[in-house]
């Protein structure tokens, strides 16, 4: 078995190692981190399937792989939005829940937006 | 012998991600994140993506670990909250199901990979001394498919749009980040006022040299940010208010310098993003440069978060 088959079976794993946590975490930030296995599974795929395309002298196909730099910076701002998101959640409710039902806790900060209606999140 | 180093690799890979998943502490789980990010470092050289590897320490080992170690001891003290709605036990063997499934198909997947594998590599090849640049990569990333580098920096604009609007009315156009606590004499200021003339120096290095050898802006601004963020860790500066003309003309200038850039190619070349024949490279140095203290700016204001103090305190 040569590194990139090797790799690539590494990645599929994490993948689903990924998907995993996002569905059964209940915190919202190991979902998040979740989320982030999972992308960088997805990454290691691709980077598996562009070390195959090694030709010319080059020890692998340079656009997959350019590309996946564009996608890791990508991912790191969608988890720099996430992180914010569930920041601006805590100051708001006093909790990180993701329930349906709305936490009992009072808003902390006085300039707190009416709290939307249960199912309208 | 490199595959045995292979398969420890991978071993430990999949450790630390599994440690990432189930580990009960979110400290604990965030602190086996980073390590599983440095070690992915090593596959990717394995991979011979040595570009791809800098990224990946630089940004989704580093920067993504500082911002969720942030969240983590922000949100200390909500663990009560949460532990009330666990996931019921159908839930997890149907998600575990679910999961296996897409992992299988990955697996057969990879297993079934067409031979020879199909590569751009040679056209890349072919190309390149258009470009005038030496690394493949960075031609990729500024002259085959610049659009999707344009598109990327505007993406990232968008991110710290989204970031900023979280801000409570009161905090609008103020300081992100926590009031600077600066002691002098700590190792933290000690660290703060030694290392960034070296960052600076490293950072510079590797986007200059990202031309010819792996490297590049991002790499290059990812290490310029965490030099400007230490200093303000260490509270021997403070973070800029958001509504600063400087800060916000110079998270724009490099994008709009690349729009205007591509914006002569229609006159000059044949089309938007294409570069006149022999000014390729000149061209590229210069989207390059203009870049680089617009991503710096961005990739520390999305690591700062929303303002969360008031332009007068």
């Amino acid at each position: 078995m040569n590194a990139a088959t090797l790799f690539g079976l590494c990645a599929a794993l994490l993948v689903g190692l990924g998907l995993f946590g996002l569905i059964v975490s209940s915190h919202p930030l190991r979902k998040i981190l979740a989320f982030n296995v999972l992308g960088s599974g997805v990454f290691l795929l691709c980077g598996a399937i562009a070390r195959r395309g090694a030709a010319a002298g080059m020890g692998g196909d340079p656009v997959p792989q350019a590309l996946l730099i564009t996608g890791i910076v990508v991912a790191f701002s969608a988890t720099a939005l996430a992180v914010a998101l569930l920041l601006r959640l805590f100051a708001v409710t006093g909790s990180v829940t993701l329930a349906n039902e709305a936490p009992a806790a009072a808003p902390v900060s006085p300039q707190a937006p009416p709290q939307a209606p249960p199912g309208e999140v | 012998m490199i595959d045995l180093l292979n398969i420890g690799l991978v071993t430990l890979i999949l450790g630390l991600a599994v440690w990432a998943i189930v580990a009960r502490e979110d400290f604990a789980a965030v602190v086996g994140f980073i390590a599983y990010g440095l070690l992915l470092t090593l596959a990717w050289v394995q991979l011979h993506g040595i570009d791809v590897a800098l990224t990946e320490a630089a940004i989704g080992g580093g920067l993504t670990g500082v911002l969720l170690i942030g969240a983590v001891a922000h949100l200390r003290g909500s663990a009560a909250a949460v532990s009330a709605e666990p996931t019921s036990t159908p839930v997890r063997w149907l998600a575990a199901g679910v999961t296996a499934t897409v992992s299988g198909a990955l697996v057969i997947c990879v297993l079934a990979l067409p031979n020879p594998a199909p590569t751009l590599a040679h056209h890349v090849a072919d190309n390149i001394a258009d470009t005038g640049v030496g690394n493949p990569i960075t031609a990729v990333l500024l002259a085959f498919r610049s659009m999707d580098t344009l598109l990327e920096a505007i993406v990232l604009l968008f991110a710290l749009l989204g970031v900023w609007s979280l801000a409570s009315d009161k905090s609008w156009g103020g300081r992100p980040g926590p009031q600077p606590q600066s002691d002098p004499n700590g190792i933290l200021a000690y660290a703060a006022r030694v290392l960034p003339p070296l960052g600076i120096i490293v950072g510079t290095y590797i986007f200059w040299v990202g031309a010819d050898h792996p490297g590049g802006k991002f790499q290059g601004a990812t290490i310029l940010a965490a030099m400007w963020l230490l200093v303000m860790m260490a509270g021997l500066i403070d973070a800029p208010p958001i509504s600063r003309t400087w800060l916000r003309v110079g998270l724009v200038a490099g994008p709009l310098l690349f729009i205007a850039i591509g914006l002569a190619g229609v006159l000059t070349a044949d089309a938007f993003l294409s570069y006149p024949q022999g000014l390729a490279k000149p061209l590229i140095v210069a989207i390059e440069l203009a870049l680089l203290p617009s991503l710096t700016l961005v990739l520390g204001l999305l690591l700062l978060g929303a303002p969360r103090r008031g332009v007068q305190s």
